[in-house]
């Protein structure tokens, strides 16, 4: 599968999923003009990817700031690992967050009740 | 110097005098665009950094600033009766003193709709944090996204970031529509 690589900005995430490396991570700022737009071709990869994952795919989540608009599309990433996880395979999410934000770890904490996927949280 | 241009001029003045008076960093009218939100959100950013404001603090109000914008370019109508009022145009207005910033808006909303958002307020007002967590993962998990792109979470988020009541006003333009306002405040620690 070809890799998706977008390097992030202002106000749009960088995104990194290569299947190849066994490599995923979304971060930094998500809020994009038009949110479903830019992370429809996210979960048309990631069923893609499903088809056929790594025996185990870890997602790497680092986002500094994410609206509430994000949110909604964020799960929907989770819920694709998630599908992943129940089809049997291995996966974990990390979940860092900077130390001193309450919040993002709190939105981790979230994530990791609503779907059924290993998270791990990171401060850093 | 024109009559006229010296009145405008002394109006410029007393405009002035109010915002600092009500300690107004920032004043906005008109439409809300995404460059818009891009510029007064970095703005906002490089201000408080020269502040030397907490992280924490600079990120709700970083937050408190992108919900409330984008509630005006999503949600604000068309008040075609009346000339100055357009849809996703608004009000933004940021001020800040010693022990909080706070941030109001204010945009043209059909009459129709007041009595839902009025309940949607009330609602996440008189919800405790735990209890505006539940709703917030409820929303997130059943809700859908608008057409606009509004996940319906932007109250509650706000809500929950600042831990103050959201408070609002509906000021009748005529009788299909009004004018909404809703102020946000941060308290910085």
């Amino acid at each position: 599968m070809e890799a998706i690589k977008i390097k992030g900005t202002e106000d749009t995430p960088t995104v990194i999923f290569d299947a190849a490396e066994n490599y995923f991570e979304i971060s930094g700022r998500s809020l994009p003009e038009d949110v479903t737009s830019f992370y429809s071709p996210l979960l048309s990869w990631l069923s893609e990817y499903a088809k056929q994952p790594s025996p185990k795919t870890v997602f790497n989540f680092k986002l500094e700031y994410f609206n509430t608009a994000s949110s909604k599309l964020i799960l929907d990433v989770l819920m694709k690992l998630e599908e992943i996880a129940r089809a049997g395979h291995d996966v974990l999410v990390k979940w860092h967050y900077p130390e001193d934000d309450e919040d993002m770890q709190e939105a981790g904490n979230e994530y990791a009740d609503i779907v059924e996927v290993p998270f791990e949280l990171i401060p850093y | 110097m024109f009559k006229d241009s010296k009145g405008f001029l002394e109006f410029v003045y007393e405009f002035y005098k109010t915002m600092k008076a009500h300690e107004i960093s920032l004043v906005y009218e008109g439409e809300i665009t995404h460059q818009i939100t891009k510029a007064f959100t970095s703005l906002a950013e490089s201000n408080m950094a020269k502040e030397e404001e907490s992280g924490s603090v600079q990120r709700k109000v970083f937050h408190v600033m992108v919900e409330c914008l984008q509630n005006i370019s999503k949600h604000a109508d068309e008040a075609t009766d009346n000339d100055f009022l357009y849809s996703g145009r608004g009000i933004f207005m940021v001020s800040k003193n010693q022990s909080e910033y706070t941030v109001t808006t204010g945009n043209a909303i059909d009459n129709s709709k007041i009595p839902e958002m009025r309940e949607m307020l009330e609602r996440i007002n008189s919800m405790s944090k735990e209890e505006l967590n539940e709703l917030y993962k409820k929303q997130i998990k059943e809700g859908r996204l608008s057409e606009k792109g509004g996940a319906g979470l932007g109250f509650i988020d706000i809500k929950r970031k600042t831990g103050r009541p959201l408070e609002y006003h509906f000021l009748p333009i005529n009788e299909n529509i009004s004018f909404f306002l809703l102020t946000s405040s941060i308290p910085r620690e």
